[in-house]
């Protein structure tokens, strides 16, 4: 489409419409959004991207592939502080700005089309975003194309993670989306020369009720090339008066799903492809002593490749490929390494140096030796966690292909940009010749951040020339891949006899420092995250340490109830001040009805509440206790959850209910049984039989108390409901048999009693 | 190895070429482009694979071609052949039973076939069944209630 002469390709000027009571211009992402969501905390154990993406497109080619109509283009808001007050409009020839955060397209066929750089893997973002655009644009979901992860078509992002989609992406497309019809307002009050104020905006259509006159979007679009940058200062639809945020809008491809038709990394099929097979080293660092491929490469159509430590192949079927690496005769040589049986003694006595990334060393406050000295009692216990594998149910998987120089990857990854990053580090070439598209992938939950399998299959379609596909094998997935991080938990706290808690020292060893603080009111303070070595590669996952630090921290808190000789609820009660917390922590308990639920041999009842990443979770949980008489070990099972949670204004109640029951169900795994066993840079239960995951009769009866704060920004949902259950179940099991579990997973072979 | 040249699924009979014991679900996957069933650990143990094979629910990654030739075997891809879902997919759509949906063909192959068997299934009975069917994202609460609701739409529709 060329890029014809236009009046209307200068800047709209800024009109903003009526502010809400309480919302103004700037105050909806500046002052409430750093009150209520902190900036990402920088763990240790988050991967992170470089930033520094330089956008190519200039205006001309946006329209020549996107179609005439409306561009509003996000600047990042560390950009926007650079930019002029206001909106402005982008001229021809002039280059976009590079720090954009997602754009949004209006077609004259009425179309929007929505690019973020954010990814969807079951956390139902593409459907929340979706709600978000068509609040503010006043379009119905149905007429909103996501365009997500592909990183020629969206904009840097450094990944999907830290609960980041809703507090950030979502008020930049709804900034976008009002910038948008402010633009078509001003369109239509000139194509009439009506009332600007007057105009009313629904279904996609500006009306003028003093005329009755209605122009479709699209329709006052022909022809237009119109295209206007903002910074994030747009007000927004006040949550009280969302329309289609806030309710429970249905996934919005979900008959693709039930249909067997949507298609992940590991459908997708391009012609002449050939399927990849890697040569797997015999322990972790392992290197190649000797390397036979004679019979593999004696083999019709079977490329192989070797190329230092790395072996592979690709062949047309997925047999033959698998028929092929088992041919290649390799020795390999490895050193020893550290087992599980020695992981904790290990991770306290292999200190590492500080990366950066831990949160600015040891926080102190008063004087933790004196605040034991005025207590009635005190208590020190050590806690310890596993190393767990995410094991999403779509393992990593990616197709290849190679064009005039140039890599196309499709892989199921949190990052797209770091995977292309890896990529193009990978063969030295540079990153606009390399493109990574994330089809919408089977499960996340923080272990897919990295671009392994990407990099082996474009290793292999180079070699092959043609495209190849990699599916990793369930052992794989559990091998290569990385793992929550193992920890060691040290906690020490003094209590007055009146439940005062006097001190509060917590130390933790490698697991991570995500929710090392206490909310607790404590005057006397020490808590410090320690780096340690790992004997295994450890990375995100699902709310990263702050599982490990509620489990240790709320198992503690009932430890210093018990010497109290208070109730758990009654005790965390008199030392939190926090109203958020204490709100759910009520709502909680009142739902599971605590006050009357007393704990016998057979039945126990616990809880735990915290705090993170914005979200404020509590969770009440029943555990019944079943001994065969004649056994001394007891079998636990997970009766009844119930989880108040509270992530400010709600934006689908249905999909956060599913979000705070899966939560839950992945939490009862750590709690109780997972755990990844090692020996010597071998991992010994790389398989589903032998890595016990939670299944249908695991599953408690699950009960979700939301506490939508419609004053409040929304904040992320998908890892903050995980971290009370294991805590509330360590917490019932011990008022049923008085035994107290300190290490996660709890009881993978039941319990001593 | 003899070789399997034709399989029945969804009511067509298909050509393919693969030795007896290759997996069912790589030539389903690979050869006939069927690609709703799903790879998740390739030892029966997770459900993903899920096919019905004269009736029954089968796990296709640890079933060799050469056994289901012969045999009547439908997908996922075969359950709504008219476009009209199945009542346990509409189901799933109502009830919000997935997040991922990986899982998702596999759940409702399983329970499809178990309704077959049983129209009205107690919630013991369910999660018995279901047991080797594996969620990661833990929608399990909401597939049992899918489950419940389909096998009350069946009931519906036989009367």
């Amino acid at each position: 489409m060329s890029d014809k002469p236009n009046s209307q390709r200068s800047a709209v000027a800024p009109t903003f419409r009526s502010e809400p009571a309480g919302l103004r211009p700037g105050s909806t992402t500046s002052d409430t959004a750093r009150m209520a969501v902190p900036p990402i905390e920088p763990e240790r154990y988050e991967f992170f991207a470089p930033s520094a993406y330089h956008f190519e497109f200039d205006r001309r080619e946006f329209f020549r592939i996107f179609g005439c109509g409306l561009v509003i283009v996000c600047v990042l808001p560390e950009a926007s502080a650079f930019q002029e007050s206001g909106r402005r409009g982008f001229g021809r020839g002039e280059q976009l700005p590079q720090k954009i955060s997602a754009w949004l397209h209006i077609g004259e066929n009425g179309t929007v089309t929505v690019n973020t750089g954010k990814v969807e893997m079951g956390q139902n973002i593409r459907t929340s975003l979706t709600q978000a655009v068509a609040e503010e644009l006043r379009v119905s979901p149905g007429s909103i194309r996501m365009v997500m992860g592909d990183t020629d078509l969206t904009p840097y992002d450094m990944g999907t993670f830290g609960s980041r989609t809703t507090p950030t992406m979502s008020p930049q497309l709804r900034r976008a989306s009002a910038a948008a019809l402010d633009a078509l307002f001003d369109l239509a009050a000139k194509t009439w020369n009506a009332d600007r104020a007057k105009l009313v905006a629904a279904d996609g259509a500006i009306t003028d009720p003093s005329t009755a006159r209605s122009v479709k979007y699209g329709e006052l679009l022909k022809g237009q090339e119109l295209a206007q940058v903002i910074p994030a200062e747009d007000p927004l639809v006040p949550a009280a008066q969302w329309k289609v945020m806030g309710t429970s809008l249905p996934k919005v491809d979900g008959r693709d799903f039930v249909t067997g038709t949507h298609k992940y990394a590991s459908d997708l099929k391009l012609p002449g492809m050939l399927h990849g097979k890697i040569l797997r080293p015999s322990s972790f660092g392992a290197t190649l002593a000797s390397l036979d491929t004679k019979t593999a490469e004696a083999m019709k159509d079977v490329t192989v490749v070797h190329d230092g430590d790395f072996v592979g192949v690709a062949a047309p079927t997925v047999e033959l490929a698998s028929r092929a690496v088992a041919s290649i005769a390799a020795e390999w040589k490895s050193s020893p390494q550290p087992s599980r049986k020695e992981l904790f003694e290990y991770l306290k006595q292999n200190p590492a140096a500080s990366n950066g990334f831990e949160r600015g060393g040891a926080h102190k406050m008063g004087d933790v030796a004196a605040g034991l000295a005025s207590a009635d009692t005190h208590s020190e216990q050590t806690y310890t966690v596993a190393y767990i594998a995410h094991t999403p149910l779509a393992p990593r998987a990616a197709v290849a292909e190679w064009k005039d120089g140039k890599l196309s990857v499709w892989t199921g990854t949190q990052r797209p940009f770091g995977v292309r990053t890896e990529l193009a580090d990978a063969f030295h070439i540079p990153e606009d010749h390399v493109r990574v598209q994330m089809p919408d992938a089977g499960g996340g939950y923080g272990g897919k951040h990295t671009g392994e399998c990407a990099i082996e299959a474009a290793r292999l379609a180079r070699a092959a020339g043609r495209p190849v596909k990699l599916v990793w094998t369930r052992e794989e997935e559990f091998t290569w891949g990385y793992f929550r991080p193992a920890g060691v938990i040290e906690a020490k706290g003094g209590v007055r006899r009146d439940g005062t808690i006097t001190a509060w020292e917590f130390h933790n060893y490698n697991s991570g420092s995500a929710a090392i603080g206490t909310p607790y009111d404590i005057p006397n303070q020490h808590i410090e995250f320690h780096a340690t070595k790992s004997p295994l590669r450890q990375g995100s996952y699902r709310s990263l340490a702050a599982a490990a630090n509620h489990f240790a921290r709320e198992s503690f808190m009932d430890e210093l109830a018990t010497l109290a000789k208070m109730d758990p609820l009654e005790f965390r009660l008199k030392n939190l001040k926090d109203e958020r917390l204490r709100a759910v922590l009520e709502a909680a308990t009142k739902k599971f009805g605590w006050q009357s639920a007393k704990s016998s041999p057979t039945q126990g009842f616990g809880l735990a509440c915290g705090v993170e990443k914005a979200g404020y979770v509590a969770t009440c949980a029943e555990v019944a206790i079943e001994r065969p008489s004649s056994f001394s070990v007891a079998q636990v099972r997970i009766v009844r959850i119930v989880t108040a949670f509270d992530c400010g204004a709600v934006v689908n109640p249905d999909h956060l209910r599913n979000q705070i029951e899966g939560a839950n169900v992945m939490g009862i795994g750590g709690a109780l049984f997972e755990a990844i066993d090692f020996e010597n840079g071998k991992i010994l239960n790389a398989h589903l039989s032998a890595y016990r995951v939670p299944r249908f009769g695991d599953t408690p009866k699950i009960e979700v108390v939301l506490v939508d704060r419609k004053d409040l920004p929304s904040a992320g949902a998908g890892e903050t409901p995980i971290v009370g259950l294991a805590p509330a179940v360590g917490n019932a099991i011990f008022a049923a048999t008085g035994v107290r579990l300190r290490s996660l997973p709890m009881a993978p072979n039941g319990i001593k009693v | 190895m003899s070789k399997i040249t034709e399989l029945h699924v969804n009511g067509t009979a298909r050509t393919v070429d693969a030795d007896a014991d290759t997996s069912l679900l790589s030539v389903l996957r690979d050869q006939l482009d069927l690609t709703g069933s799903k790879y998740g650990c390739g030892e029966g143990q997770c459900g993903a694979c899920t096919v019905l094979i004269d009736g029954f629910p089968r796990r296709s990654c640890i079933t060799k071609v050469g056994a289901a030739a012969g045999k009547k075997i439908t997908t996922i891809e075969g359950l709504a052949p008219d476009g009209n879902l199945h009542p346990v997919q509409q189901a799933f759509l109502t009830v919000n039973a997935f997040q991922c949906g990986y899982c998702t063909s596999g759940m409702i192959m399983s329970a499809a076939a178990f309704l077959n068997a049983n129209a009205n299934p107690t919630e013991p009975e369910i999660l018995r069944f279901m047991q080797g069917n594996v969620c990661r994202c833990g929608t399990y609460q909401r597939i049992v209630a899918a489950i419940q609701q389909a096998a009350l739409t069946m009931k519906e529709a036989r009367r």
